[in-house]
C-alpha cells in the first residue's frame, strides 16, 4: 500500500465489497475465500500460547510491533472463522496500538454477515477482537 | 397401555407452536432434540395456567389455592412415580435437572459414605455432569475414580468393566444413552455386576427417559437422574430417583424450608422423604407443568413415537452415509435417534454456520464431552438428534443443506 489507509477507511472498503453481494451464500462464499488466501501461520506460533480461549473452533493471533505499529497474523481450523481472523487482520494490522484499541469496528454488522452468524458468541468473533486489542495495548504500554 | 391410532406426525406437529416459526426466512428444522426438546402448547398452557389461576406457595398455606397448588405439585410426583416404576412416592425427589440430582447424590452420598482408597467407576462416554460432581466429591474424600474404556464406535468394553470392578468400588454412575453419540449402554448388565460386587449404580437417565422404556425397579438402579427439558417439559425442572432406604439413610444436601421437621438453635430434625431433599420453594411451576409433560407422552406413547424415532434415524443414517467423506460415530444398531458425525477436512463450526443460514438446528462441538472427543481424536462433531415431530422431508432437506455447505465449504 503507498499510502496506509485508516481502520475505518478499510472497513468501508470491505463494506463496499460485501454489497456487491445479494445473497448470503455469495457473501459466505468470499467469506471463505478470503480465509484461504489468508497469509500462513508460521506452525511455531500454532500452540496454546498464541490460542484464544472460548472459541468452537481454534484461533491463533500472534502480533509484532515494528516502527510503531502493530502487526498481525493468524490462523483457524474453521474455514469460516478463518475469513473472519483475516478480515479483522486486515483491519487492523498495520495501525498505532492506539488506533487499534480504539477501533469501533463496526464493519462487521455493516457488511450483512452478522445477522448469518448466528453463533457469534461461539465463534469467538469477540474474543478474537478482545484478544488483538490487549495486544495492541501490550504493545502500546 | 391404551391403543393407539396409527401414528401421524402432521397431527403431532400441530401440538408444537414453535414448529411454526421461521428462521432465517426458512422453515424451522430443530434437529436439536438431543440439548432439549420442544414443548407442546399444553406444557406451555400448564405454566401459564397456574400463574394466572392458582399461583400459591406449597405444603404450608392453608388456604384454598395454596391447596391445588400443593395437590398439583404432588401429582407430579405420582406421575413421575407411575413414569419410571418407582414403587413409592418418597423415592422421587424433584430437582432443576440432571445435573442437580447427581450433584445431590454425589455430596450426600458421597460425604457420608466414600471414604479414603474407595473407587467409584464412570466411563469415557459420560456427559461432564456425570464427571465433574464426582471428581469433586473423590478429591474431597480421597477415592479415586476409574474410567470404562470404549471401542471407536462409543461401545463400552464390558470385559473391561469386570476387570475395574473389586471390593473397594462402592458406586458407578453411568450415561444410560450417550448424548454425544446416541448409543445405549447394556445397564441391566453393568447394574447386575456391580451389584455383584456390592456397589451401588447411579444411571445418567438424561437421554435415555425420552426413548426407552423405564423401570427403576426391574432395572434396579439405586439411583437415577433426568431432566425435564429433554422429555417435552419445562427447563429448571428434573428428577431424581432414589431407592427408599438408601434415600433415608443419606444426609439432607442443602438445609431452610420445606426440609425440616423442628427447628431450634440447638438443634433441627428433618422433613421426612421426599422434602428432606427439596430445600426452599421448589420450581412448582414447572414440577406441574412436567406432569402435562408425561400426560403427553402417555397418549402418544412412547413406543408408538420411538417406533417411528427409528424410522427417521435408519432413513437419514442411509442418506448421511451416502455423502462422501462422512463418518457417522456411534453406527451401531443399539441407539436412539442420534447421528453424530464428521466429514473429511471440514470443521463442524463451518458446517453447523452453514446449516443454521438454511433453517436447520443441529448441535456442533464436543456435547459436554471432551474427554469423549479426546478418546475419539476429533475436535467434536455434528449431531443430529430426531423428535417425533420431525418428517422425513426434514432430513431431506438436511441432506440438500449439507450437500450445499460442502460445495461453499469446497
Ligand atoms: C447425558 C446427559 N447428562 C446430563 C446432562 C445435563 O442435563 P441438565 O443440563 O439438564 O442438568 C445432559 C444434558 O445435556 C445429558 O445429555
Amino acid at each position: 500500500m503507498a499510502e496506509t489507509k485508516s481502520i475505518s477507511a478499510i472497513e468501508q472498503v470491505l463494506i463496499d465489497d460485501f454489497s456487491l453481494f445479494d445473497t448470503w451464500e455469495e457473501k459466505y462464499e468470499y467469506l471463505i475465500d478470503i480465509g484461504k488466501k489468508l497469509a500462513l501461520l508460521d506452525p511455531s506460533y500454532k500452540t496454546e500460547e498464541y490460542k484464544i480461549k472460548g472459541c468452537q473452533s481454534s484461533v491463533w493471533i500472534h502480533s509484532t510491533y515494528k516502527d510503531g505499529l502493530v502487526y498481525f497474523e493468524g490462523d483457524s481450523d474453521a474455514i469460516i472463522v478463518k475469513g473472519l481472523v483475516s478480515l479483522m487482520i486486515m483491519v487492523l494490522s498495520g495501525h498505532t496500538p492506539k488506533e487499534i484499541v480504539d477501533a469501533p469496528l463496526d464493519f462487521i454488522n455493516a457488511i450483512g454477515l452478522s445477522s448469518h452468524l448466528a453463533q457469534t458468541r461461539s465463534n469467538g468473533l469477540r474474543a478474537m477482537i478482545k484478544q488483538m486489542k490487549l495486544d495492541a495495548a501490550a504493545w502500546g504500554s | 397401555m391404551t391403543d393407539h391410532k396409527p401414528f401421524d406426525v402432521e397431527q403431532l406437529r400441530e401440538l408444537f407452536p414453535i414448529l411454526k416459526r421461521k428462521v432465517k426466512g426458512k422453515d424451522l428444522v430443530y434437529f436439536d432434540n438431543a440439548a432439549t426438546s420442544q414443548k407442546p402448547q399444553s406444557v406451555v398452557d400448564a405454566v401459564s395456567n397456574y400463574y394466572s389461576t392458582y399461583n400459591a406457595n406449597i405444603h404450608r398455606g392453608l388456604h384454598t389455592l395454596a391447596d391445588e397448588a400443593t395437590a398439583a405439585y404432588e401429582e407430579s410426583r405420582e406421575a413421575v412415580k407411575q413414569f419410571i416404576g418407582a414403587s413409592t412416592h418418597e423415592e422421587i425427589i424433584f430437582t432443576k435437572g440432571t445435573t442437580e440430582g447427581i450433584n445431590l447424590v454425589a455430596s450426600s452420598w458421597g460425604r457420608a459414605n466414600l471414604n479414603p482408597g474407595d473407587e467409584i467407576i464412570i466411563s469415557t462416554l459420560e456427559h461432564h455432569s456425570n464427571i465433574v460432581p464426582w471428581q469433586m466429591i473423590a478429591e474431597e474424600r480421597g477415592a479415586s475414580i476409574n474410567v470404562i474404556p470404549i471401542d471407536d464406535n462409543g461401545v463400552l468394553d464390558i470385559n473391561a468393566f469386570k476387570k475395574l470392578l473389586n471390593e473397594k468400588t462402592k458406586l458407578v454412575s453411568i450415561i444410560h444413552v450417550s448424548n454425544a453419540l446416541g448409543v445405549i449402554n447394556p445397564v441391566e448388565e453393568i447394574i447386575s455386576l456391580a451389584h455383584k460386587q456390592g456397589a451401588l449404580v447411579m444411571v445418567d437417565g438424561a437421554q435415555s427417559v425420552v426413548h426407552l422404556d423405564i423401570d427403576v425397579q426391574k432395572l434396579d438402579c439405586d439411583f437415577m437422574a433426568f431432566s425435564g427439558h429433554k422429555i417435552y417439559g419445562p427447563t429448571g425442572v428434573g428428577v431424581l430417583y432414589g431407592k427408599k432406604a438408601l434415600l433415608e439413610a443419606m444426609p439432607p444436601y442443602q438445609g431452610g424450608g420445606e426440609m425440616i421437621k423442628e427447628v431450634t438453635f440447638e438443634k433441627t430434625t428433618y422433613n421426612e422423604l421426599p422434602f428432606k431433599f427439596e430445600a426452599g420453594t421448589p420450581n412448582i411451576a414447572d414440577v406441574i407443568a412436567l406432569k402435562t409433560a408425561i400426560d403427553f407422552i402417555n397418549a402418544e406413547g412412547k413406543p408408538r413415537m420411538r417406533a417411528y424415532e427409528e424410522t427417521l434415524l435408519t432413513y437419514a443414517t442411509d442418506k448421511l452415509k451416502a455423502i462422501e467423506g462422512l463418518k457417522i460415530i456411534g453406527d451401531v444398531p443399539h441407539k436412539v435417534s442420534v447421528i453424530s458425525f464428521i466429514i473429511d477436512g471440514v470443521h463442524p463450526q463451518d458446517l453447523a454456520i452453514l446449516l443454521d443460514n438454511q433453517g436447520i438446528a443441529v448441535r456442533t462441538g464436543h456435547h459436554c464431552a471432551q474427554p469423549l472427543m479426546k478418546r475419539l481424536g476429533i475436535v467434536g462433531t455434528t449431531r443430529a438428534s430426531f423428535a417425533p415431530y420431525n418428517t422425513i422431508a426434514e432430513i431431506d432437506t438436511l441432506v440438500s443443506a449439507l450437500h450445499k455447505a460442502l460445495k461453499m465449504l469446497k
